[in-house]
């Protein structure tokens, strides 16, 4: 094989501005600092609420103390559990979205394998009334459900939010279903059609065959219902009021709960609420999100790509 | 004895067997609550021991709140113009960063985490706590006293869509994760001989940005703009939806006057939804 030599003029060429496989370093420049520059501005909010939270009242009020404090502080994580009420909360934010999940993914599931596998009539009425639940706002359908709960005794009971779960009418169900109606409709139907002539009833087919085969689109259903439910506070704070607690709803009333535990009158001036306290409090709310976020991080960003929602 | 029926009668029986649990919820949980609600919208509601009280008043509630609620329809025009607003900054912006992330660069995957992160930590009361602290703003710019001066000197009809814009930036971009990666997803589809072919036969890389990667993201981009128009328009932090909240409860609104107010703001975003959609069908129609 002959040895091609390039001459430096082209090679230092196409280093700077590539060629036909590689970017050169000037565009990659620009395009990293590009994503670089906005990934701070999407962090930002991010990072003045940790190193806030990690600020004494002395670096509160410093004006030098600007983005690293003097000293790692504790004080404010320490007043912020106590008023969150945190180990309790916490139980129940996850008890309170993880339930429901179960119960919407579970459902979801067959409602996209019914509509993606048989055919019968009315089924695209029953895709335009999908996309209707998505569209609707809660506040037109909110208020009749409150009242009915309230007769039956439910209002602040999770039942109030795990009963329209497990009828395929939880938060966000329709984008679900539809996850599951694209998984079914592009997985092969041959092995189903040869069980169902071996004599296996339809349940049974879904549970043996369709279910193992769509795990991914279970796997990124639950995860992203369970965050979406966590963060949810319309719906919890109409149903769940006078009951269960959730972390944001939590969140929502600080000040109060800050209040009722530090009386304004009788402590001293750094036991005031300030705003390094209230971003320890924030922080405290999604930190277990971020701790879920980043173990399965793979199976956020890859979702949508796995389950094939594009648009058409 | 079984009785014989046929194939696409049995196909049927058990397609609705498989969706009966969603229509049974569909029927409890959204169509018969939002028929009620309509009704109370046409009612003065008391609650009272035994339950709600009905008293027929028409269209009572509806005028009140377009013509005689000084706040309400401010804060609709608020809501239309901010949502008219975001929406094209979110569409382009996941588009760009779409485009950034489907180059092949180093360390991607990286940055794909940070801008999807939002989409987990988005909720109610931590928006609140961010903005109160005022750090969903542009860093730097938004309390820059030449930018507030010459704020002051525009119209107020002009001024707040700036405002809103400056005030809100970071949180507007918060908005558009779940759109990254659709936009993403649509763009790995993309058969890439398509872009080979063009580059042999002499198009640009600008070129080939106009004539076939924005036409083949029209689908995309309408799922995206409908999921962005919903999802702004159901946050729970939106001033008209805590407006249309707090009325519930309050002495002179009651029920009958939220849900009056709720089907109003509904309509406005079924009108919001079908601008948007008739503007991008034009678009693709002229793309394709």
């Amino acid at each position: 094989m002959q040895q091609v030599t390039v001459p430096f003029l082209t090679r230092l060429r196409f280093l700077l501005f590539g060629n036909r496989t590689r970017y050169g370093v000037v565009l990659s420049t620009v395009l990293y600092a590009l994503l670089i520059a906005i990934g701070f501005v999407y962090l930002y909010p991010l990072l003045f609420m940790f190193v806030t939270s990690i600020k004494s009242p002395d670096d509160l009020l410093n004006p030098m103390v600007q983005w690293v404090p003097s000293e790692l502080y504790a004080g404010n994580y320490l007043k912020a559990l106590r008023v969150l009420n945190y180990p309790k909360v916490l139980l129940n934010s996850f008890l309170v979205s993880l339930i429901p999940s179960l119960l919407q993914t579970a459902v979801a599931s067959l409602v996209g394998y019914g509509l993606a596998r048989y055919r019968f009539w009315g089924k695209n009425l029953i895709l335009v009334m999908l996309l209707a639940t998505f569209i609707v706002p809660p506040q037109n359908t909110v208020i009749p459900q409150m009242l009915t709960y309230k007769q039956l005794g439910l209002l602040g009971s999770p039942l109030a939010l795990i009963l329209p779960a497990a009828l395929g009418q939880g938060f966000r169900s329709a984008i679900f279903i539809l996850i599951f109606y694209q998984t079914f409709v592009s997985l092969p139907k041959v092995l189903e059609e040869s069980a169902r002539l071996d004599g296996a009833s339809d349940l049974r087919i879904f549970l043996t065959l369709a279910v193992p085969a769509a795990l991914p689109a279970f796997i990124v259903s639950l995860i992203f219902s369970v965050v979406w439910y966590w963060n949810e506070t319309f719906l919890t704070s109409i149903f769940l009021e006078g009951g269960v607690t959730t972390l944001p709803m939590q969140l929502s009333r600080f000040v109060q709960a800050y209040e009722n535990l530090y009386p304004p009158g009788t402590v001293n001036i750094f036991d005031r609420l300030n705003e390094a306290v209230k971003m320890s409090g924030t922080f405290l709310n999604i930190a277990p999100l971020l701790v879920i976020y980043f173990v399965l991080q793979r199976w956020f960003v890859e979702s949508v790509e796995r389950t094939g929602i594009t648009g058409e | 004895m079984k009785i014989p029926i046929s194939l696409r009668l049995r196909q049927a029986l058990h397609g609705y067997g498989f969706v009966s649990l969603w229509l049974i919820g569909f029927l409890l949980f959204t169509l018969l609550p939002l028929v009620e609600t309509l009704r109370y919208s046409l009612n003065q509601v008391t609650v009272t021991a035994q339950g709600i009280e009905l008293q027929a008043v028409q269209w009572a509630n509806y005028s009140r709140a377009l013509f005689t609620d000084p706040a309400f329809v401010e804060l609709l025009i608020g809501y239309a113009v901010e949502t008219l607003i975001s929406v094209p900054i979110i569409l382009i912006f996941s588009m760009i960063i779409a485009l950034l992330l489907n180059l092949n660069l180093r360390g991607k995957g990286l940055f794909r985490t940070i801008f999807f992160l939002p989409v987990v930590i988005t909720s109610g009361p931590v928006i609140k706590e961010l903005v109160a602290q005022g750090v969903t703003a542009v860093p730097g710019i938004a309390s820059n006293a030449a930018v507030t001066g010459f704020l002051a000197q525009l119209p107020r009809s002009l001024r707040s869509p700036v405002e809103y814009l400056m005030t809100s930036f970071i949180l507007i971009l918060w908005f558009s994760g779940v759109q990254i990666l659709i936009y993403l997803a649509s763009l790995q589809k993309v058969d890439k001989s398509v872009y080979e072919a063009a580059a042999i036969d002499g198009a640009s890389a600008w070129e080939r940005y106009w004539k076939i990667t924005l036409p083949s993201l029209s689908g995309a981009t309408v799922v995206n703009a409908i999921y962005t128009i919903v999802t702004l328009s159901h946050f729970s932090e939106n001033k008209v939806i805590r407006y249309i909240y707090g009325q519930t409860y309050a002495v002179q609104g009651g029920i009958g006057y939220a849900s009056a107010m709720a089907f109003l703001y509904f309509a406005v975003m079924v009108i919001l939804l079908l601008i948007v959609y008739w503007f991008l069908s034009q678009w693709a129609k002229r793309g394709g």
